[in-house]
């Protein structure tokens, strides 16, 4: 799960990393009192949940008050492009307005699970403020790193050595170890999957601050944190993807023209491929899982169609422990319910497939039945009139 | 021969009384695994499908003689079940649950570590050696006993593999599902080096999928010490970057781990990389019969 900015620096607060003093607001009046009640000036924020905000406008300095009711209105409503958002941008609806701070040093901090050790490691950097990924790439000499150690935690010389590493002495030194110790301290604390300080700020009167703060929460571990549930903001995920949620579905929006229905995320991804192959375009990602019912099945398939985009249906289920006669009894039963009109072509092994393949051929509609991927492939896409 | 698993595996079924334990624990007998205790912590001395109960994993172990689990207990116990059973001293432990917090699994592998057991996913379908044992949840029916090691990160594309290969009377010594999480007990790696040194094994079909690195890993292995064949399709060509799909590590950050490089790197060090899903048994078959 993704949180904003303005949520994430709370929770790191609580845990005793050091922010800058900021209100969130979804209103010009509230900015203008924010920045009051701060002192100006103040940092103006779009809160959206992507990177890059700085480059597409979305987070501007005001030193007047006219300025912040000036800055805070083109902000807010506006449709912010940034390299993360895609073409189509995202809606800003909130704002950060955030105390001016005396800029000294922009540092790089994170915190992630290297996959290839099993471990959490902290990355760190003197080019702060600046895109990782490319610091690595032509810089690789300028990231540090450290490797924690679970069973013990981040140690106080491995903070030093980044600290050291970074170029910093004497108390920001100090005050950079405290704040590494207590970042991990909130990434293990939150059941985070990352959560990257970019940039980390050093203060001309030498304090360490977050002076940007992205946090991913590992969404398999909210059982243990109710509390961070409600930080969900489903205004910066699809309307589609919101209500495949309620039903514990994995679904994915594209832009292709083919709904795919799978059971399996590795044969979903699969079957998309193969439809990108025989010349068509996969329109989701849908995942209905092992033990799919009948009635799970018939919220997919309610969900897949509800994309105006799609034109043609393909339904790639390898059943295990999925039952294809239940299979054909939930997409039977969607599809009568929901009147469906446009071709679907079904592809099915498993437990009761002969039954399942028997109840489809009797169902009086008008289903497309192949025996291998291949085939189902080519016959969606021959469905739509042929390759695009 | 086939790897981890064989006639020798005695398996003990944490979770058995749960309703997933007790399906496939019918589903593993059903095809001559031979499964000898069950644990559900307070529901020692009851039976499920004639197999004793018992309240831990080191009674089990002391009762039967149990060399292997599976573990199919609740996301928020999931560590806890795999570090009882490193404890025990298990052998080989199989964790079939979805959804284990990845920092939990951080911490039970610095316990795997240096112990005596080797973890098997979690969030996989487990392995079978095709008519000697299964752990897990595949359908047994599709398989066939044969020469193709099959190693895989996704469970239902790795019936698709199997298929393929039965239905050109091509079978497997063993197919490991190994998982989709971002950190997982066995790895690509471990499992080629098995099915290297597995006298029955001919030739290998590994499936991969986009996110993380363990495919890149693999091929620069492959070059250095596999010296059977190994066919390679690598899952998601088509997903978008940034996006979690499905599986918890299935995902592309900062432009790494594309389907794109990795299928790239592998076709580098050797392997035979197929673009289609579909064409994962014929191009085996191929290889086989040249």
């Amino acid at each position: 799960m993704n949180v904003h900015e303005y949520q994430a620096k709370a929770l790191l607060a609580r845990f005793g990393v050091e922010t800058p003093r900021g209100t969130k607001v979804d209103t010009v009046e509230g900015a203008l009192a924010a920045a009051q009640s701060l002192g100006l000036p103040v940092i103006v924020k779009a809160q959206i949940h992507a990177g890059g905000r700085g480059k597409g406008g979305g987070v501007k300095l005001a030193k007047t008050e006219d300025e912040v009711k000036t800055i805070a209105g083109a902000i807010l409503g506006m449709t912010l492009v940034t390299a993360q958002t895609g073409p189509e941008g995202k809606l800003v609806r909130k704002l950060l307005i955030e105390e001016g701070l005396n800029i000294k040093d922009e540092l790089y901090v994170s915190f992630l699970i290297d996959r290839a050790i099993g471990r959490t490691i902290c990355i760190a950097s003197a080019a702060g403020g600046m895109e990782i990924e490319k610091v690595a790439e032509e810089t690789p000499e300028k990231i540090l790193r450290v490797e924690i150690d679970p069973a013990i935690g981040m140690r106080p010389y491995q903070a030093r050595q980044l600290a050291f590493g970074l170029g910093l002495e004497g108390d920001v030194l100090k005050k950079a170890v405290h704040f590494l110790t207590m970042l991990y301290s909130a990434f293990r604390g939150l059941d985070a999957s990352q959560v990257e300080i970019n940039p980390c700020l050093v203060t001309q009167e030498g304090d360490v601050l977050a002076l940007d703060a992205k946090l991913n929460l590992d969404d398999a571990a909210l059982f243990r944190h109710k509390d961070l549930l409600e930080l969900r903001d489903t205004d910066e995920e699809s309307p589609l993807e919101v209500e495949a949620s309620k039903f514990g579905l994995n679904y994915i929006k594209l832009d292709g023209n083919v709904g795919c229905m799978v059971n399996g995320a590795g044969l979903a991804m699969a079957t998309m491929d193969i439809i990108k192959l025989a010349g068509g375009a996969p329109a989701n990602f849908l995942d209905v899982g092992g033990g799919a019912s009948a009635e799970q099945i018939k919220n997919a398939f309610r969900l897949l169609i509800s994309d105006d985009q799609v034109k043609a249906v393909l339904i790639n289920i390898f059943g295990g422990i999925l039952r294809v006669d239940r299979l054909a009894e939930g997409v039977i039963a969607a599809v009568k319910e929901l009147d469906v009109k446009i071709p679907i072509v079904i592809r099915a092994e498993g437990t009761n497939v002969e039954l399942g393949k028997k109840m489809l051929a009797e169902s009086g509609l008008n289903f497309v039945t192949a025996d291998s991927m291949q085939e189902a492939a080519d016959k969606v896409v021959a469905q739509l009139g042929g390759a695009a | 021969m086939s790897v981890l698993i064989d006639k020798s595996t005695r398996l003990v079924v944490q979770g058995i009384t749960g309703r997933e334990g007790q399906f496939h624990t019918k589903g593993a007998l059903d095809y001559g695994t031979e499964v000898v205790a069950g644990v559900t912590p307070g529901k020692a001395g009851q039976k499920v499908e004639g197999v004793p109960v018992f309240n831990t994993v080191a009674d089990a172990v002391k009762e039967t003689g149990a060399n292997a689990s599976v573990i199919f207990v609740p996301p928020p116990f999931a560590a806890d079940a795999i570090l009882e059973a490193v404890d025990a001293d298990l052998e080989l432990v199989v964790c079939i649950t979805e959804g284990v917090p990845t920092l939990d699994m951080v911490d039970v592998m610095r316990v795997v570590e240096g112990s005596k057991t080797r973890l098997v996913g979690p969030n996989c379908p487990g392995l079978i050696s095709p008519g000697k044992a299964k752990i897990g949840i595949m359908p047994g029916h599709i398989h066939k006993e044969g020469p193709v090691g099959v190693v895989s990160r996704s469970g239902t594309l790795t019936y698709e593999a199997v298929y393929q290969l039965t239905k050109r009377d091509i079978g497997q010594s063993t197919c490991i599902g190994i998982g989709g999480d971002p950190v997982i007990g066995t790895t690509f790696v471990d499992a080629l080096e098995l099915f290297q040194a597995d006298a029955e094994t001919e030739a290998i079909i590994m499936i991969g999928e986009i996110g993380g690195t363990a495919e890149e890993t693999a091929a620069e292995y492959i070059k250095a010490h596999v010296t059977k064949p190994v066919v390679s399709f690598i899952a998601g060509q088509t997903a978008p970057p940034g996006r979690r799909m499905g599986h918890a590590g299935a995902i592309v950050m900062g432009g790494k781990g594309t389907a794109a490089d990795k299928m790239a790197t592998l076709e580098a060090m050797g392997v035979t990389v197929v673009k289609s899903p579909a064409d994962m048994g014929q191009r085996m078959k191929d290889i086989l019969s040249s």
